[in-house]
């Protein structure tokens, strides 16, 4: 390929050519704005993170020593909230997605860089909210059930209020993604010519243009029902608690798929650079996307279970549960056969990408496990449930989020990173979190209800044992946020194309420069083609 | 930049008679619920009517009679996922069986 | 190098034509959120109507259908005003478009209007949003209406002021068509509200 062509040019990248904080803050370049969702996101996963850890030394021993129950309780209702709607949501698809969209699809920006800018004051607006919210934090867990939700003391309102912030920010970043997906392609980018990636994001967009309006208005009814007394949720007014369930989750599982489908397209971009060999079954993964987005919204009340559904709905509900399995799997297939006889390069971001592989599947089929209906019944609301969505969050999600880190690192910043560092950290990250929560599966089949602060005796082999990976996680965090950190300012100096990558965002300058292409590229071919052309 | 104008530009008098057609339709729908009154089967007569009238709406004010599939396929779409959350939902609230 | 400007190097590339696609896309998809943040209600005015039938239509009798009817009319003809404002716009047409505009705005104002007369009269006679899951859902389902028919007055005020200073013509009218879509969709809404709680409840 025509590497380092953009080399040449005198132009500033999009990382020099101005400076300050009004450049920063008043930005409409889709590249700074994701910087900026970059550095966000990254302070709420370190503070949830510090939080979980506070949770972990607190389960060392079966009493409660480290803190009280109430606070514990505070504190997975602040880990749950802080990393799913502040971390994970926005995550990879406002962080890299804003980054990476319009760089690979040979377009100058997404379509409405002003809102794009407003999307990420909102999501500032709403962690504004969040803090005041910390001055009396709420104790309900992330999920805000009725109707403890509706009566707890605490306050739920200006959480939930945050979150409904939020909610819009990630409503009007999706629909900015689907507008420039579908209206900015360089010419020749044809729908089967777009990265997987791409794929991926779009469905996401559709996820959360589509799904975040009902939790908002969920939780708006939420708030009414603390503030005006209206009584859709409470069973003293004729009200239905489970109704607000079935809305929470009518938002909440597609919103699973908002985190988890951006790190399978993420996949999908590492595993053919690093294993020189085009993607297999491109259109299967790139459809398998859009049908997760689409069979996800059929599938919430497989949370509810245990919670009084009737059985028709729990029956229905269970086989839909299955459905969703089926692209799932149809993808990890894919993924395979790219590696199989490839010339695998063990980069750092291959490790996460591999790990990615690993950790998802064991989270993906523990999921079947929860999805039957017979089974969900004994392992609801144990840490069999906490594993198993730990092991897709992290196991999926941040694993694929990390290595998007590693793998487009150079581009973003222009310097390369440290990769024995990085894979020195790779390691304690992947033995620190199976070590951490692989433990969890048994105490969960063995009984041990999530949420408590105090447990029986007979569970403290296994919780000391998690607590001691929670440890090791943490350090290997610390060893890749150095290396992250450190290679700002002392990693060599990137080229245009280190991995000899085809596609688009890897044939201009790194860092880009300001309007990302010196002319919009003709695009001819797939960037998939590892391999035939070299 | 007048290429704007490929597109079709609805003259003012299809939207004088579109204007009547859902006067005529509120004037209806008002009539069947309160001097007819056709007592369980008012609902359906009256979504009916507002689905018609929503259409309508829709295709000649908001001209998504000229837009293209993709646009058919956004606008519809949510009204799908809207039966969906009512329909499952009802299919959970209506069949508990209450001890 | 010379520093460019954000502003400078984002407006050069803009194409109206474009730009005009693009925010009418937009716009659709915004629409399909908002049917969907509305739909939340919908959902549960479907499960309490079955589940209490009576309540719904001792309630519903409460209202003031006539009220209601007329405020259908007021926000059918305005959208009918915000219709022709767009095919004005599109002709070039600007007075039109203002005169269109205006009128559109003040059947807003009236809707407005009519709504505080009915809440006032609710609360007259004791009835709250915590009175019954009817009125329940009656003022929550009013009170977004308002809410966006109050958002709508906003964005219609903002192009009229536009359009006053002569921003739009037969080339470009991409605000006109967009905050038109917008206002439309309130209007959707009011559809469906108003026979489900004034009429058939």
């Amino acid at each position: 390929m025509a590497n380092g062509t953009a080399a040449t040019i005198s132009e500033p990248s999009f990382l020099e050519y101005k400076s300050g904080f009004r450049s920063w803050f008043y930005t409409t370049d889709h590249k700074r704005i994701g910087i900026l969702y970059l550095v966000s996101i990254s302070i709420f996963f370190i503070i949830a993170g510090s939080i979980a850890i506070v949770m972990r030394a607190e389960l060392f021993t079966p009493e409660s020593d480290i803190v009280s129950p109430h606070t514990y309780n505070v504190l997975f209702t602040l880990h749950g909230s802080l990393m799913v709607f502040f971390f994970i949501v926005p995550g990879i698809s406002a962080s890299l997605g804003n980054f990476l969209i319009p760089l690979m699809i040979g377009a100058r920006d997404v379509a409405f860089p002003k809102l794009n800018l407003g999307s990420y004051w909102l999501y500032l607006i709403g962690a504004a909210i969040l803090l005041f919210a910390l001055l009396e934090p709420a104790d309900t867990g992330w999920t805000f059930y009725t109707p403890y939700s509706a009566k707890t003391n605490t306050n739920v309102i200006l959480l939930t209020l945050g979150i409904f912030v939020l909610g819009f920010s990630s409503i009007l970043t999706g629909l900015n993604f689907i507008v420039t997906i579908h209206k900015m392609r360089a010419p020749g980018m044809t729908w089967h010519r777009l990265p997987l990636f791409i794929w991926a994001l779009y469905s996401t967009a559709i996820l959360q243009l589509l799904a975040t309006p009902v939790v908002g208005i969920t939780l708006l009814l939420l708030i009414a029902e603390r503030t005006l007394g209206i009584g859709f949720f409470d069973p003293d007014k004729g009200g239905d608690p489970v109704l607000f369930q079935n809305f929470f989750w009518f938002y909440s599982h597609p919103a699973v798929y908002i985190m988890i489908i951006p790190a399978m397209g993420v996949i999908s971009e590492i595993l053919p650079v690093f294993s020189r060999k085009p993607i297999f079954g491109y259109k299967a993964i790139a459809y398998s996307s859009v049908a997760i987005a689409i069979i996800s919204f059929f599938v919430w009340a497989h949370h509810l279970f245990v919670a009084g559904i009737s059985e028709t709905a729990a029956i229905i509900f269970s086989f839909l549960t299955f459905l969703v399995a089926v692209p799932t799997a149809i993808k990890v297939f894919n993924w395979l056969a790219t590696l199989y006889k490839g010339s695998i390069q063990f980069h750092s971001a291959m490790l996460y990408a591999l790990s990615f592989l690993f950790l998802f599947t064991v989270g993906g089929l523990t999921g079947l496990h929860v999805g039957a209906l017979a089974a969900d019944i004994h392992l609801h609301d144990t840490y069999f449930v906490v594993a198993h969505m730990h092991y897709v969050m992290i196991g999926g999600t941040v694993m694929g989020f990390f290595g998007a880190l590693h793998f487009w690192y150079p581009k973003w910043f222009g310097k390369m990173l440290d990769d024995t560092l990085g894979k020195i950290a790779w390691f304690f990250v992947f033995i620190g979190f199976n070590v951490t929560f692989f433990p969890q599966f048994f105490l969960g089949v063995q009984g041990m209800p999530r949420r408590y602060a105090t447990y029986l005796p007979e569970f403290e082999p296994l919780m000391k044992l998690s607590t001691i990976g929670s440890w090791i996680l943490a350090i290997g965090m610390i060893i890749m946020a150095y290396n992250l950190i450190k290679s700002l300012y002392s990693g060599e100096k990137a080229p245009d194309n280190p991995y000899n990558s085809l596609s688009l965002e890897w044939q201009t300058s790194s860092p880009p420069i300001l309007e990302n292409f010196k002319e919009i590229p003709v695009v001819t071919d797939w960037s998939y083609g590892y391999g035939k052309k070299g | 930049m007048s290429e704007n104008h490929d597109e079709h530009i609805t003259p003012y008098k299809t939207y004088i008679i579109i204007w009547l057609i859902l006067m005529a339709l509120t004037v209806i729908t008002v009539y069947v619920a309160r001097e007819i009154d056709l007592g369980s089967i008012n609902l359906f007569v009256a979504m009916i009517i507002a689905s018609i009238k929503a259409t309508i709406v829709a295709l000649f004010f908001m001209h998504l009679k000229y837009e293209d599939s993709i646009t058919w396929v956004f606008a519809l779409y949510p009204l799908f996922l809207l039966s969906l959350l009512i329909g499952l939902t009802s299919i959970d609230v209506f069949n508990r069986i209450v001890p | 190098m010379e520093q460019l400007t954000a502003d400078h190097v984002h407006v050069h590339h803009i194409d109206p034509v474009e730009e005009y696609e693009q925010s009418k896309f937009g716009m659709w998809l915004f629409l399909g959120t908002e049917i969907l943040l509305f739909g939340g209600l919908f959902a549960t005015y479907a499960i309490f109507r079955a589940k209490y039938p009576e309540m719904f239509h001792l309630d519903h009798l409460k209202l003031d259908w006539e009220l209601g009817a007329l405020n259908t009319i007021i926000l059918i003809g305005s959208s009918m005003t915000m219709a022709i404002g767009v095919t004005a716009s599109k002709k070039g047409n600007n007075k039109l478009l203002i005169i269109m505009l205006a009128i559109t705005i003040i059947c807003g104002l009236v809707f407005g209007f009519n709504k505080y007369l009915e809440y006032t009269a609710k609360f007259a006679h004791h009835i709250y949003p915590d009175t019954s899951i009817f009125f329940s859902l009656y003022f929550m389902m009013t009170g977004l209406h308002m809410l966006h028919v109050f958002i709508g007055l906003i964005v219609l005020l903002i192009i009229m002021i536009l359009a006053i200073k002569g921003r739009y013509s037969a080339s470009y009218n991409t605000h006109v068509e967009v905050g038109g879509l917008y206002w439309h969709l309130i209007d959707l809404i009011w559809i469906y509200l108003f026979p489900l709680l004034y009429l058939i409840g």
